[in-house]
């Protein structure tokens, strides 16, 4: 039977989100988060899965409030941690598709080094990045993306570190795939996301987002509107990005599937650890 | 409560003190006798003081280190000048003369361990284990039977043999001396 | 079964195997990497699964998290990483996984002195987390102890969906000794409370009668929430009075309630004494030694071991202080459970013997405070 696309929106929104006394949200009006939630279960739904199979699992901060409103097996966990608490799960529960929602503060600083060693195990998780370069629900402060000069309310002089580039230290640790889209781009980022379900391997999808309550507010960005716009502007696919000529592309944000690689799955190793250890047992 | 036997073996990281201290642990237990086995050392991994103890008692045992040792062993000089004041008055200390050179009481048993080792397996690395066949032959207080099947049991992969040779050294050591006290 | 040399730290993993554990993570540090090295061996053996985290702080995570995923957890740690997980451990607490925790102790703080025993972790045990939640420690004393508390750890953290803490020692981690394990169909193995309510009725906090929630695993069927934040019966987030006191209240109730289950001790010749010692962990063993000395003797001395140290059991503290003079505390820190033992037997005389400088308690220390006790009179 072919659903018409208007009623197969409806019926993902039916499906997938939480109705009892869960909504209104936490989030402030015009963030991009809810596009980024929106992205997560259409992807969820064009995979195909049921909702008990799928686990999210976040930390703290605007991401951390993600998993109360999605209607899968859903845990919100402590401050950088999610995808330590996610490996545990994973490990017991490895054909659980288990998606890990998370800031940039979230997932590149208290939960930077969970983050490299997750993608070094490749273990079969997603993570979802929401990069929006600040600590939103704190009010504002400097994040690991923060760009250099721009100013946070920890920053009043400006900042003067360097960010981290997310999708280049997911490759170089070791991701099995790695993909970058904005909230803008939504149906490209959930398409981003469905094939980050299916890899086999630690994958992850930064979804560069905005937050025009503090970062935008503090660096007179402008509303959410035009943060929005901007996202559009500044963005371009990695195929058109790689055909610009050097002085234009700095400063753009590169969008595509940026690595996909196929290297042996953690858990699925663990089996054969497994195999081996009990036919030595048996002698 | 019943009578406590105090073993004490010491020496630096990588004689082999506490496997030493392991395998009269297990042979104490094949004898049927209870006992506890402790060690104290030092962050490294090679050098540093090392000390094995074993406490064998034919009742249940509380307090599971040395108090005062019935026997001391010392392969280092630094072990020997640590560990000799908790020795009892009538305690037996062996010393490897080989690497102790001053010995604290004139009723130091010095004989010269890495050199019976090298002698039995050619392996300087055994001397801990020539000890403990020194110590129990001269002592009796485990088995020899015992003794030998301990040392097979955790003897590395493929040196059970080398490790017997070495024993057997130091129960032929410890015979010749009781005999030559008799004689 | 025969008798066998064993570690203490053997004998937990071994404890652990025997409770069901099939799932532990860790990350290396003396005096209890020997659990992780013996379970990274034993686990696949029986299906379970063994992993090295990047540190401590997600070791109690990925312990969480396969808990949720209905495997039977643990971690082992010293004090800097028992340091390092005890915001996971309130996590825990908040959201009633159960897992266990075994802290064996090193003199502290800081690096302290890695291979040297300690009891400096009792009062973080009990306190370390933030915010107000029960807790259960068990301390072993012996080899086979170890062994048996690490089971009883699994079940009460099963039974009552709580983190358990095992507070070992280095004493007792490194000890060998002769033990004989029971045989496998001798040992008592408790399993979580399921439920059989479609899962349109699961409440994975309801308030039931026995206090302690059904638990059911994720990817079975009954999608929840689970948070670190207060939360409703279902799981969601509250900030309501009405959903957050009821939730402390039975929280604390289910532990209190079940005392006659989680309180382990054993007394000895304190039916005629006048000085009672009281010990865990290895400075028991050193108790023992002084108690049996001082009796032949001819002193009055009685003993009780406590195996449970959190909750403190305090009715039989002071049921046994009501008819001597004095109390003997040794501990291998400053006081810790000494502060424990002083707020309930009233006027008697508590008697510390401290050590917090890596060494153990000797049996002589702890005879000459009995003697010093009945000087006192």
């Amino acid at each position: 039977m072919v659903v018409k696309k208007q009623e197969r929106e409806s019926l993902v929104h039916e499906r997938y989100l939480r109705h009892q006394k869960k909504f209104p949200h936490v989030w402030c009006a015009g963030c991009g988060i809810g596009i980024v939630m929106g992205a997560i279960v259409r992807a969820v739904d064009a995979v195909g899965l049921s909702n008990d199979e799928v686990a999210m699992i976040s930390g703290i901060g605007c991401s951390g409030r993600m998993p109360v409103y999605v209607d899968f097996n859903t845990m919100h966990t402590t401050h950088g941690r999610a995808l330590a608490f996610a490996t545990g799960l994973k490990m017991v529960k490895p054909e659980m598709k288990v998606i890990v929602v998370m800031g940039d503060g979230d997932a590149l600083a208290i939960g930077g080094n969970h983050f490299i060693h997750a993608a070094r195990r490749n273990i079969g998780l997603t993570a979802v990045i929401i990069n929006n370069y600040i600590y939103g629900m704190t009010g504002g402060q400097y994040s690991p993306t923060t760009p250099t000069h721009a100013y946070a309310s920890t920053a009043p002089y400006g900042n003067i570190e360097q960010p981290f580039p997310i999708c280049q230290l997911a490759q170089a640790a070791g991701a099995a795939f790695v993909a970058r889209s904005t909230v803008y781009h939504a149906r490209e980022l959930s398409r981003f996301i469905a094939q980050a379900i299916q890899k086999e391997g630690f994958s992850v999808v930064e979804a560069v987002s905005y937050c025009h309550t503090t970062y935008g507010r503090i660096n007179k960005l402008g509303s959410a509107v035009e943060m929005m716009r901007r996202l559009k502007e500044d963005s371009v696919s990695q195929q058109a990005w790689e055909k610009l000529p050097e002085e234009e592309k700095e400063g753009k944000i590169v969008r595509g599937v940026l690595v996909d690689r196929d290297i042996p799955e953690y858990t699925r190793l663990y089996d054969q650890i497994i195999a081996q250890a009990q036919r030595a047992a048996a002698g | 409560m019943g009578e406590r036997y105090e073993i004490r073996l010491a020496g630096t990281g990588g004689q082999g003190m506490i496997l030493a201290g392991i395998i009269l642990a297990e042979a104490a237990i094949l004898d049927g006798k209870n006992v506890t086995q402790t060690q104290s050392y030092g962050p490294e991994a090679r050098g540093g003081a090392s000390r094995s103890e074993v406490v064998l008692c034919d009742e249940e045992i509380d307090y599971p280190k040395v108090i005062q040792a019935d026997v001391l062993l010392c392969m280092s000089q630094e072990a020997c000048d640590s560990y000799f004041h908790d020795l009892k008055q009538h305690g037996l200390l062996i010393v490897d003369s080989d690497n102790v050179e001053r010995t604290p009481t004139s009723r130091a048993l010095g004989v010269p361990l890495a050199r019976w080792a090298e002698e039995a397996t050619g392996r300087q690395i055994t001397a801990s284990v020539v000890a403990l066949g020194f110590l129990t032959g001269l002592t009796g207080i485990i088995s020899r039977a015992s003794m030998e099947a301990a040392v097979k049991a955790r003897a590395p992969k493929g040196t059970a043999e080398i490790n017997l040779k070495a024993l057997a050294m130091g129960f032929e050591q410890a015979e010749r001396f009781l005999k030559s006290r008799r004689g | 079964m025969a008798y066998r040399l064993m570690q203490g730290d053997e004998a937990c993993a071994e404890g652990a195997i025997a409770a069901g554990c099939r799932f532990f993570a860790g990350y290396p540090i003396t005096p209890a990497t020997d659990i992780s090295e013996v379970l990274a061996r034993r686990l696949p053996q029986v299906g379970g699964k063994f992993i090295q985290m990047e540190d401590e702080i997600a070791s109690m995570a990925a312990v969480i998290g396969a808990s949720v995923g209905g495997a039977k957890a643990m971690t082992a740690t010293s004090g800097p990483g028992f340091s390092l997980m005890q915001e996971n451990i309130g996590y825990a607490a908040m959201a009633e996984i159960p897992c266990v925790v075994v802290d064996v102790q090193r003199a502290g703080p800081s690096t302290g002195l890695p291979t040297n025993p300690s009891q400096g972790d009792v009062m973080q045990a009990r306190w370390g987390t933030h915010g107000d939640h029960p807790i259960i420690v068990l301390s072993p004393s012996s080899v086979r102890e170890t062994f048996d508390l690490t089971v009883r750890a699994f079940n009460m953290a099963e039974k009552y969906r709580t983190p358990v803490i095992l507070l070992m020692d280095e004493m007792i981690g490194h000890l060998r000794e002769k033990v004989e394990l029971p045989p496998p169909e001798k040992i008592e193995i408790v399993e979580r409370v399921s439920t059989s309510v479609p899962p349109e009725w699961y409440k994975a906090y309801e308030n039931t009668p026995s206090d302690v929630p059904p638990m059911i695993s994720f990817g079975e069927g009954y999608r929840y929430h689970i948070t670190g934040l207060f939360h409703d019966e279902r799981g969601f987030p509250t900030q309501r009075l009405d959903e957050i006191d009821p939730w402390i209240a039975r929280v604390f109730r289910k532990i209190e309630r079940n005392l006659r289950d989680i309180l382990i001790y054993e007394t000895e010749l304190v039916e005629d004494a006048e000085v009672v010692v009281i010990a865990y962990g290895a400075t028991a063993r050193s108790a023992r030694h002084a108690v049996k000395q001082a009796r032949q003797r001819g002193d009055r001395v009685g003993f009780l071991r406590l195996s449970t140290i959190w909750p403190f059991p305090e009715r039989k503290v002071e049921e046994v202080a009501e008819r001597i003079h004095s109390v003997i505390v040794p501990e291998m820190n400053l006081g810790q459970l000494a502060l424990e033992v002083e707020r309930v037997v009233g006027r008697r005389k508590v008697i510390r013997v401290c050590k917090a400088n890596g060494e153990m308690v000797e049996p002589r220390e702890i005879l000459e405070a009995i003697e010093g006790a009945g000087r006192w009179l």
